[in-house]
């Protein structure tokens, strides 16, 4: 049952050898350079960063959003140089849990992470991401979740099957050579990981009360110090390929939350025409040109439930890559459904980009459904009851 | 280029027209591929091509355009290419000040700017140069896309005069083509866009409209296209005239078939 070429990361690049021979294109395979990077850095050396993996498809560096299933949805995973854009669930609740499972993936893989919020205090963040799970206690809950189950056993991880299939590794620290990790939401990620990894705090209360001098640009002060914060981290750590000198090429994860929210300034979400309705298109279009050019991969979730103007919802969706949106069931009448009641919510994939291809691999399923169970957050194909 | 697109277009390579706005428009799927057939066909015809790529890199268009068959590396090397790269340039414009006017000047100013700069980009790369060499057929100028123009705090008006200086330029007086991509909304209700896309659909000579199909996924039918000749150069020829299809974009091709008129089945 098990592809067995497919899965698992030893065997990923002989994987993607046989998908060049078969389409005897091995320029297209060969490091063309991710089209992420700066063009003029060396190629060879992108491959061997950790915590990331060319696409089987076209060779595009990606790395892992931290949720194997959601890689999977994703056509293998988040690629470097693009934006992910959560449309945050009504009380968000499930959204914060994909923004942390990115950080905590980054964290494990060993990759810089820049945290921005204008509510939370990254640090604070951080303390709360969840802790990786190590392979023999995943196998451990994967047991304990089938037992407790009345209905049929093998519903579970219906998508990210091929995952279940762990290799039988060390039990001693987590490796982060692998792409994609479990965590364990009930647990905190111990401190000493958080300690030895490199991160940079952008807090909005606390850079906005210095005073400015910037000149008056259509883009709200806050968004305007995010990306000038931004701008510097990447040129000053050399993610853009400026610093040749730098012994190992890493990726910035960046997390940006609550995006649009009036915390940040923007009434976007407050009135139907508001004055600074360009302002977050904008910050999204200077983000992208940021993210094209150095090694890094971006998550941002945006209450868009908040946003009155639906032109504006389109005009972000279409500036973004990949957009996901989370609808949770609470407070909808949907929570009495009896088709939905194993679930929490919907998990929608609104847009996929086609990066480099004219065409993408687009997951037959469509219904799917997310359940958050005590130590995991899961995504299935919403089984439908009774039919 | 789709072979199958000049098919039905009725155009090739050596025998494109000139003096042409060609409108691209798409409504619930991604047109993109309509905006790589054009670049490799007019690069194949051995137009001179200025290329306003404001939603991808560069090396985006590159790897889809060998797959098409031409080197956009190539074309730019030899003078035949000239590519402004919007997400690259408004990087540079943003955060290093700049001297000299940039075309994406608009993105540092707090009011809604013009596209004067812009255009006088696009007039200096495709002015004809008599100095002696191979002269490149006629002048195009692609642009993807304009809605994001809309996005940066540009008014739908100034666009629509963007548009019309380029085509009193490039398209009368230089007799080349205009061609550009324009989102439609549908019923996200944005005004601005509207304006834009029915400011244009007026003006083209040819309207290609890629729509996602009304029942939503399908697995072997990705989308219908749309096509509209408006105003043809011959009197003899019926006006509006309008044809239908179905598509699915596959790694290298295209494939156009008549709509069924059963439903699909899921």
């Amino acid at each position: 049952m098990a592809a067995a070429g497919t899965c698992g990361t030893g065997t990923r690049s002989t994987g993607s050898m046989v998908a060049a021979a078969s389409t005897n294109n091995v320029t297209s395979f060969q490091r063309r350079g991710p089209r992420a990077s700066g063009a003029d850095s060396g190629c060879s050396r992108l491959v061997s960063i950790a915590g990331t993996r060319p696409s089987v498809r076209n060779g595009q560096l990606l790395v892992s959003t931290g949720l194997p299933a959601l890689d999977q949805l994703l056509g293998g995973g988040l690629a470097v140089g693009t934006v992910l854009l959560i449309e945050e669930d009504k009380y968000n609740i499930y959204s914060p849990l994909l923004f942390k499972y990115f950080l905590a993936e980054g964290i494990v893989s060993g990759h810089a992470l820049l945290v921005a919020s204008a509510k939370e205090d990254p640090a604070d963040i951080l303390q709360k991401l969840p802790a990786p799970l190590i392979d023999d206690s995943y196998k451990k809950e994967c047991d304990e979740d089938v037992c407790s189950h009345k209905m049929e056993p093998d519903i579970k991880m219906k998508i990210a099957w091929r995952y279940q299939l762990l290799p039988k590794m060390e039990a001693g620290p987590v490796s982060s050579s692998r792409f994609g990790h479990y965590y364990d939401i009930s647990k905190r990620i111990p401190q000493e990981l958080i300690e030895t990894s490199k991160w940079h705090g952008f807090f909005l209360p606390e850079k906005i009360s210095s005073a400015f001098n910037v000149e008056s640009c259509s883009l709200t002060p806050g968004y305007m110090k995010l990306l000038q914060f931004i701008q510097n981290i990447i040129y000053k750590e050399g993610f853009d390929g400026s610093n040749p000198q730098k012994k190992q090429k890493n990726i910035l994860r960046i997390g940006i939350q609550n995006l649009g929210s009036p915390l940040w300034g923007d009434d976007i979400c407050c009135t139907e025409n508001c004055d600074t309705s360009h302002s977050l298109t904008k910050f999204l279009y200077i983000l992208r040109g940021l993210l094209r050019t150095s090694l890094s991969a971006c998550i941002i979730t945006m209450p868009t439930h908040l946003i009155q103007n639906k032109a504006v919802i389109a005009r972000v969706t279409n500036l973004s890559d990949t957009v996901v949106g989370l609808e949770s069931f609470i407070g909808s009448e949907k929570e009495t459904n009896p088709l939905y009641k194993d679930y929490h919510g919907l998990i929608h994939i609104r847009q996929i980009p086609r990066l480099n291809n004219l065409i993408y691999d687009i997951s037959d399923v469509k219904d799917l459904a997310f359940k958050l169970k005590k130590k995991l957050f899961t995504i299935e194909c919403k089984q439908v009851h009774g039919l | 280029m789709f072979p199958e697109l000049n098919n039905l277009l009725n155009t090739t390579p050596e025998g494109a027209e000139q003096g042409k706005l060609t409108l691209l428009c798409d409504a619930k799927t991604d047109g993109s591929f309509l905006v790589h057939h054009f670049l490799s066909f007019y690069l194949k015809a051995n137009c001179k091509v200025c290329f306003v790529a404001l939603v991808q890199s560069f090396s985006h268009y590159n790897m889809v355009g060998q797959k098409l068959g031409v080197s956009l590396t190539t074309a730019r090397e030899r003078g035949q290419l000239v590519v402004l790269e919007g997400l690259k340039s408004a990087v540079d414009i943003f955060f290093r000040p700049q001297e000299e006017p940039h075309p994406l000047q608009f993105l540092r100013e707090a009011n809604a700017g013009d596209l004067q700069p812009l255009y006088a980009f696009v007039r200096d790369a495709l002015e004809p140069v008599d100095c002696g060499e191979a002269a490149w057929r006629c002048p195009v100028l692609l642009v993807d896309d304009l809605s994001v123009l809309l996005s940066l705090g540009v008014g739908p008006v100034a666009v629509l005069d963007f548009v019309h200086y380029c085509r009193a330029t490039v398209c009368r007086e230089w007799k080349g083509n205009v061609v550009a991509l324009v989102h439609d909304s549908g019923d996200a209700e944005d005004e601005e866009s509207d304006v834009l896309l029915n400011g244009l659909s007026h003006q083209s000579h040819l309207i290609l409209r890629a729509e996602g199909l009304a029942t939503g996924f399908c697995k072997d039918v990705h989308g219908q296209l749309r096509i509209l000749w408006r105003r043809p150069l011959q009197p003899t020829t019926p006006r509006d005239r309008s044809l239908t299809y179905q598509y699915k974009i596959q790694d290298k091709s295209i494939f156009c078939c008549e709509p069924s008129s059963e439903p699909y089945s899921l």
